[in-house]
């Protein structure tokens, strides 16, 4: 039973806000957010069909184009698994066990996010650019990092690496762990606990931060920019031909590409909807149950027992078998 | 299944939880640890169940020492204050979790495993709600669901965490006849931590009264009304 909600200062007449006070709010809102994000999206698959559907389409058959359009796939492909399978220990770790140092990993999860992705990428070929130790020893086995496709990987790893583990931390501190001690008493290993009672309690969460994971991975521009190179036809993402294609006056092309980019981000946002409303229809049917009566009032206690009897027996003899 | 402490000692840091506590614990009687917050009980509890582990003693169920046995292996059932359903299942799911956890070679078909939980929800007289989820029941009900979850996989000992601490007084006191009913009828060997002295005296064949990590005394209810060991036990039991 709800005391009261965030909507009853607005639908009670008493405490509600004068019409002009919520017209102005909703105006400066939705204002806002058709100049900054409803424009600049439609503006962007305008230029793209301006000059033609024919235009369109072979901009993006273009060699160039398609190998971009690979890349970007193959380092998501990558960088996905890998930041689900890292995030969800993270989290696990930070939330079920305590240690020295953890507020050190709680702050170096954040790390990510405060460095400049320049800078990040310019770490990353300091690391393992021909010049450094590493690198030289990696190049001479045959192996090269920076200006090849394995150095947008890293570089998209550490910058998409918070994303999962951000989300989940909170809901499993939350949560608290009394489901999965439960579980251990019913018989469940560790790996068994995980898979059946902790996931599930997760998966949105999860899914949430692989939704940013991905959008981050395939926009990402300025770390994988410093680390790719820019050599055409190999190491070039989509984000990265993107200005290319600009600077080289092809704007059809630019905008062909960041068409992909910005459908990419309304199918994700689709998605998210879609499952949000597929678990919401999932509790509501279970919600049109016949409410299940309370204990039977000790006056009935003679039938109660009565019951008891008959169903412990049951009970028991299935026991026995 | 009848349960022996031996020796059992706890420390957090520099706070000592158990100190050198030993108890038997009878075969099928419904034995309380009863006492203050702090006291050690749900320790106690919790090192029985194999949930922590204690620094030193053992702790034999009947004869085998189970001091180093995972949890997972103490076939023990365990029921927690916040019944710890799992939310993302429905009722019948929960209801057979440990069964479904079991190896294909004892795990039983799922018509014997609907079975056993449509018997397990008769028991606990809520038949109707295998399809619903914990949310939608409330705490009683939630707790009659726990204490058939613990019972599907037929467990040799069933421990109670204060099972009755977040429900209103009303509920408690029907679930408390209910329990000394259900356990009367089955007769698993049973330890309840509670600090609700009432609530002992009315569901225990025994109580064992602690206080700062040592047992004052055990006994039967009437044993410590009439001869309470200790200023404690005479105190804490509201004698006069």
């Amino acid at each position: 039973m709800q005391i009261s909600n965030s909507y009853d200062y607005q639908s009670n007449p008493a405490t509600k806000d004068t019409p002009w006070i919520r017209r102005t709010f909703i105006t400066i809102a939705v204002l806002f957010m058709v100049v900054m994000l409803v424009v600049p999206l439609l503006a962007v698959f305008y230029e793209a069909f301006k000059n033609g559907w024919q235009l369109y389409v072979a901009s993006l058959v273009d060699p160039e184009a398609l190998q971009a359009i690979k890349l970007t796939l193959i380092t998501a492909g990558i960088v996905l698994p890998i930041n689900m399978v890292l995030g969800i220990a993270i989290a696990w770790l930070v939330t079920r066990y305590q240690f020295k140092g953890k507020q050190l990993v709680t702050t170096l999860l954040d790390l990510p996010f405060s460095v400049s992705p320049v800078v990040a990428g310019l770490m990353f070929v300091l690391l393992f650019g021909l010049n450094s130790t590493v690198g030289g020893w990696l190049e001479s086995m045959g192996f090269q990092v920076i200006y090849a496709v394995p150095g947008i990987v890293l570089a998209t790893l550490f910058v998409t690496f918070p994303f999962v583990a951000r989300e989940l931390i909170p809901l499993m501190q939350t949560q608290g762990d009394s489901e999965e001690q439960a579980a251990l008493t019913l018989g469940a290993s560790g790996w068994q606990t995980f898979w059946h009672v902790t996931l599930p309690n997760i998966k949105w969460a999860l899914l949430y931060g692989l939704i940013l994971t991905n959008a981050r991975a395939m926009g990402e521009f300025g770390a994988v920019s410093v680390v790719s190179g820019h050599i055409r036809g190999e190491t070039n993402t989509m984000p990265l031909l993107v200005e290319i294609a600009y600077n080289d006056y092809n704007f059809t092309a630019a905008f062909a590409l960041s068409s992909l980019l910005a459908a990419l981000a309304l199918v994700t946002l689709l998605i998210q909807q879609v499952m949000t409303k597929m678990q919401a229809r999932k509790f509501a049917k279970s919600a049109r149950l016949a409410a299940a009566p309370e204990l039977p009032v000790s006056a009935n206690a003679t039938n109660a027992a009565d019951t008891y009897k008959t169903a412990a027996q049951a009970a028991k003899s299935s026991r026995n078998v | 299944m009848s349960i022996e402490i031996r020796n059992v000692n706890k420390k957090f840091g520099s706070f000592t939880a158990l100190d050198n506590i030993n108890i038997t614990v009878p075969t099928g009687k419904l034995t309380t640890l009863l006492g203050p917050s702090g006291c050690g009980k749900t320790t106690l509890l919790r090192i029985i169940a194999g949930l922590e582990y204690a620094d030193s003693g053992q702790i034999f169920f009947d004869d085998l020492d189970v001091t180093n046995t995972p949890v997972q292996k103490r076939h023990i059932g365990f029921m927690f204050q916040h019944y710890a359903l799992f939310r993302h299942k429905n009722i019948a799911e929960n209801v057979a979790f440990g069964l479904t956890l079991l190896p294909k070679n004892k795990r039983p078909s799922k018509a014997d495993i609907n079975k056993r939980v449509n018997e397990l929800l008769e028991l606990v007289q809520l038949p109707q709600v295998a399809n619903a989820y914990p949310h939608q029941l409330s705490g009683g009900q939630r707790q009659r669901i726990a204490l058939a979850r613990a019972l599907a996989v037929k467990p040799k000992l069933l421990l109670l965490d204060e099972p009755f601490g977040a429900l209103d007084a009303k509920v408690r006191k029907e679930l408390r006849t209910w329990l000394k009913n259900i356990h009367h009828e089955l007769g698993i060997t049973s330890i309840m931590v509670t600090h609700d002295q009432e609530e002992a005296r009315a569901v225990s064949d025994e109580i064992v009264v602690m206080n700062q990590g040592r047992v004052e005394q055990v006994g039967t209810s009437e044993a410590l009304i009439h001869q309470p060991a200790n200023a404690f036990v005479s105190d804490f039991l509201d004698l006069a």
